[in-house]
C-alpha cells in the first residue's frame, strides 16, 4: 500500500509499505477513505519529539470502512463493513484510567510504556504515527491501518455525514472542545485562545457553545484570524499590538477569565531575545519548548483564572512563571484528549448543527501529494488551514 | 577558574570581547564548569557528571559557532582556534563518559554476588483471581520475558527453565515454601541450581476496592564465571527495567486478554530491549512469521 512516512528532519515521504494485518485477536483493519494531517504532525516532522524513525507511517487523525476483524473483536461493536472515525488514543477501556475516562492515559496500550515511564514518569497510551514514545504504531496517512482494541474506540457512523463532517472526531474537534471544557465556562467569561489554527478554531466555538460572553482569538497570522473572526471571535494579532495590554483593555483591566494554549512546543512570538534564548535552548537540546504562549497565559489570566492548555508539550520547558500561578490562584489544566470521552455527544451536536467542523478545511488533496500537504501546511503557504488528504 | 577570575582577559584572547552578551556568558560558564568538577569530584556515580560535562561543550561549541558567524578578521581567527581546542576537550570528555558508562556496566558481571529486585504494580482485578493467576505456574512465562516454561511437578514443586537470552539453557528446579491463598506466594530454588533464587507476591486489595496490588521481590546468587556472565549479561544494566515490564505485560493479559504489540515493537514478551526497534511500518511476510512464533 501507499503511506506517508518520516524520512528524517524536516522530510516526509510517500513509499510503498507492506499491507497492515492482524497482530493482536482485538484488532481490525479499516481500509483508510479521509485522513488529515495534524498541527502536532509538524513537531515529529521537525524532530523536537524523539524516537522517530525514518519510515515511521504518520498520521493519528483517520477515517473508513472495516474490512478485517480479529478473532476477538465483540461482534456487537464492530463488524466488517462497519464506517469508523478512529480516535487517536488507543486504549484498552478495562485499566485503571480508561475506568476513570482518562483514555490518553491508557496503562495497556503503549508497548513502549518503559521509554514514555522515563520521558513522562508515568507512561501514556499509545498513539497512532506517533513516535515510538507513544508506541511505536503505524499511522493512518495510509490506505489501510491497523487498529487495536478496535471494539473499545472506533466510532460507528450510521448517518449520511459526509467524511468531512465526521473526520476531525478523531482528533482535533474534541481536543479543542476539552480545552473549553476544562475551563468551567461560566456566562460571564471572556475566554482568549492563544493560536488560531484548527485546534484553536475548535476551542473557540466549543467556548461560544458552552455559553462564554466573549472569546478572543490570539495569533499573527492574517488568515487565520479573519477566519476567527467570521465565526464572531475577536481577533488579536500580536505581531501588531502588545498582547497583555489588549487583553486588558478588552477585559476592563480584570485580563480574561479563562485562556486556553492551543498552541504548545513551538510558538512563535514577538519578543525577539525571549525567542532567541529559547530557540538557542531548543536548539542544543537542552530545552524541548518554546513556551511562550503558556507564559503569556499565565500571565495574562485573571486572579483566580483557569488556564487551559491542549497545545503539546513533549519534554521540558524553562522560565515557567510559577510566582504568577501561584500567587495568583490559578488552575492550570491540561492533557492529550480523551476523545472516547468526547466523540459520541460531538457527533450529536454536529448532527444537530451545534457547530460545523468542515469551516477549517481549506485543502484536500490526494495522499500521494502528502509532501506538498506538509509543506504549505508547515509554512502556512496559500492561507492553509488544515490539509485533508484522500487516499 | 580563568574565566570567573579575569573574564576579560579570556574574552579578548578567544575574540569575543565586543560584545556585551559575553560579558554575561563567560563568567557563567567558569561557574558551570566548577559544577562539573565538583560532581566529579564528591559523586559515586562519576559518569553521569562527564556525560553534564560533555552536555556542557555541546553548548559552548554552539555558542561558538553562532559567535564565529558573526565576526571576522583577527577575532574570527582567534575563535576558530579557541573552537578548535573545545572540540578537543569535548572528545576527551567524551570517551571518558563512555567509558566511565561501560565500566559501570561491566563490573556486576565480573563479581556476581546477590541482587535483589522489586516491583510493583495495580491490576483492575480482585485479589483472588490474580492469586489464582499467578498460582498457575504455567502462565509466569506468557509475561515474563526471560522465562521459558515452567512445568509443575507436585503440588508444590515445579521445575523451570530460561531460556536463549542466556545464551544457554538455564534450568532448576523450584519449590513453594509459604503462601496464603489470595494473598501470598513465596518460593526458592532447590538443589543444584546454577543460579539460586528466590521469591515473593503478594497481593492485597487497592484503596478503589476493585483493584489489587501486586508487589514482587525476586532475589538471585549470581555466581561468578560463565554462568553469571551470562545471567548479567541477560539482565543487562536495567534489571529493575525488565521486572517492570514483565508486571507491565502481566496486566495487560489479565486486563485485555493479551500483550499489547505495535508494529515497531511487534515482538511481544520478547521485546527485552525497547531501544532498537523497526519502523513503526506494517511487517513485511518475513518479519510477520517471525513475530508469529513470539
Amino acid at each position: 500500500m501507499r503511506a506517508n512516512t518520516w524520512a528524517g528532519r524536516n522530510k516526509v515521504k510517500v513509499r510503498d509499505v507492506p499491507d497492515p494485518r492482524i497482530l493482536n485477536e482485538r484488532d481490525a483493519i479499516v481500509r483508510i477513505t479521509s485522513t488529515a494531517i495534524c498541527g502536532s504532525d509538524l513537531h515529529l516532522v521537525d524532530g523536537y519529539v524523539p524516537t522517530m524513525q525514518d519510515g515511521d507511517v504518520m498520521g493519528h487523525e483517520f477515517m473508513g470502512e472495516v474490512i478485517e476483524v480479529g478473532r476477538s473483536v465483540d461482534p456487537d461493536r464492530l463488524r466488517v463493513g462497519d464506517r469508523v472515525v478512529v480516535p487517536f488514543p488507543i486504549a484498552c477501556g478495562v485499566c485503571g484510567a480508561c475506568a476513570a475516562e482518562l483514555y490518553s492515559c491508557c496503562e495497556n496500550s503503549n508497548p513502549n510504556a518503559g521509554i514514555a515511564e522515563k520521558m513522562f514518569g508515568h507512561p501514556v497510551a499509545g498513539i497512532f504515527g506517533y513516535s515510538h514514545l507513544t508506541g511505536g504504531f503505524a499511522g493512518g496517512q495510509a490506505q489501510y491501518a491497523r487498529v487495536p482494541f478496535a471494539d473499545v474506540g472506533p466510532l460507528k457512523i450510521e448517518s449520511e455525514l459526509t467524511d468531512e463532517q465526521v473526520l476531525f472526531l478523531s482528533d482535533i474537534l474534541p481536543t479543542g472542545y476539552m480545552g473549553a471544557e476544562m475551563c468551567d465556562i461560566q456566562s460571564t467569561d471572556v475566554v482568549a485562545v492563544w493560536g488560531a489554527g484548527p485546534v484553536g478554531q475548535f476551542a473557540m466555538d466549543s467556548a461560544r457553545m458552552l455559553g462564554a460572553a466573549k472569546v478572543i482569538a490570539i495569533d499573527k497570522e492574517p488568515y487565520r484570524l479573519q477566519m476567527a473572526e467570521r465565526a464572531g471571535h475577536t481577533p488579536v494579532n500580536f505581531e501588531e499590538v502588545d498582547v497583555r495590554s489588549r487583553l486588558l483593555e478588552l477585559t476592563g483591566g480584570r485580563g480574561p477569565d479563562k485562556c486556553i494554549d492551543a498552541v504548545g512546543m513551538e510558538s512563535s512570538h514577538g519578543s525577539a531575545p525571549i525567542h532567541a534564548y529559547d530557540r538557542v535552548k531548543q536548539a542544543v537540546r537542552s530545552e524541548t519548548e518554546r513556551p511562550h504562549a503558556l507564559r503569556q497565559a499565565i500571565m495574562s489570566c485573571r486572579s483566580g483564572g483557569i488556564v487551559s492548555v491542549i497545545g503539546v508539550y513533549g519534554g521540558f520547558l524553562d522560565k515557567f512563571p510559577a510566582g504568577a500561578w501561584m500567587n495568583r490562584a490559578l488552575t492550570l489544566r491540561t492533557g492529550q484528549c480523551h476523545v472516547q470521552r468526547y466523540m459520541e455527544p460531538l457527533l450529536r451536536r454536529i448532527e444537530r448543527g451545534d457547530i460545523d467542523p468542515t469551516r477549517v478545511i481549506t485543502h484536500t488533496l490526494p495522499l500521494d501529494q502528502a509532501e506538498r500537504g506538509f509543506e504549505i501546511f508547515k509554512n502556512k503557504q496559500d492561507n492553509c488551514e488544515k490539509v485533508v488528504l484522500k487516499p | 577558574m580563568a574565566q570567573l577570575a579575569a573574564p576579560d582577559t579570556v574574552r579578548r584572547i578567544s575574540g569575543v570581547d565586543d560584545s556585551p552578551t559575553s560579558r554575561a556568558v563567560v563568567p557563567l560558564v567558569g561557574a558551570r564548569e566548577l559544577v562539573h568538577a565538583a560532581g566529579l569530584l564528591t559523586s559515586r556515580r562519576k559518569s553521569i557528571w562527564a556525560w553534564t560535562r560533555v552536555a556542557g561543550d555541546a553548548m559552548d561549541l554552539a555558542s561558538l559557532g553562532m559567535a564565529i558567524a558573526h565576526r571576522g578578521g583577527r577575532r574570527r581567527r582567534r575563535l576558530v582556534a579557541v573552537t578548535g581546542a573545545v572540540v578537543g576537550i569535548t572528545v576527551v570528555d567524551l570517551l571518558t563518559a563512555v567509558q566511565a558508562t561501560r565500566t559501570k556496566a561491566v563490573r556486576g558481571s565480573r563479581e556476581g554476588g546477590f541482587m535483589e529486585l522489586t516491583a510493583t504494580t495495580t491490576i483492575r482485578k480482585p485479589p483472588p483471581t490474580v492469586y489464582a493467576f499467578w498460582r498457575d505456574l504455567g502462565n509466569l512465562p506468557t509475561f515474563m520475558a526471560h522465562l521459558e516454561e515452567i512445568r509443575t511437578t507436585g503440588d508444590r514443586t515445579s521445575h523451570w527453565s530460561a531460556g536463549a537470552p542466556f545464551g544457554k539453557n538455564v534450568e532448576w528446579d523450584a519449590e513453594i515454601v509459604d503462601e496464603a491463598p489470595g494473598e501470598k506466594i513465596a518460593w526458592r530454588s532447590t538443589g543444584n541450581a546454577d543460579v539460586p533464587n528466590a521469591g515473593t507476591v503478594r497481593f492485597g486489595p487497592a484503596p478503589d476496592g476493585v483493584s489489587t496490588e501486586v508487589h514482587v521481590v525476586l532475589s538471585y546468587d549470581i555466581p561468578g564465571g560463565a554462568v553469571g556472565k551470562a545471567v548479567a549479561r541477560y539482565f543487562g544494566e536495567e534489571p529493575h527495567q525488565q521486572l517492570d515490564d514483565d508486571l507491565r505485560r502481566l496486566k495487560q493479559v489479565l486486563e485485555t486478554g493479551e500483550v499489547v504489540r505495535s508494529e515497531g515493537a511487534p515482538w511481544g514478551k520478547r521485546a527485552r530491549k525497547e531501544f532498537p526497534q523497526r519502523p513503526a511500518q506494517p511487517l513485511s511476510d518475513s518479519e510477520f512469521a517471525k513475530g508469529a512464533q513470539a
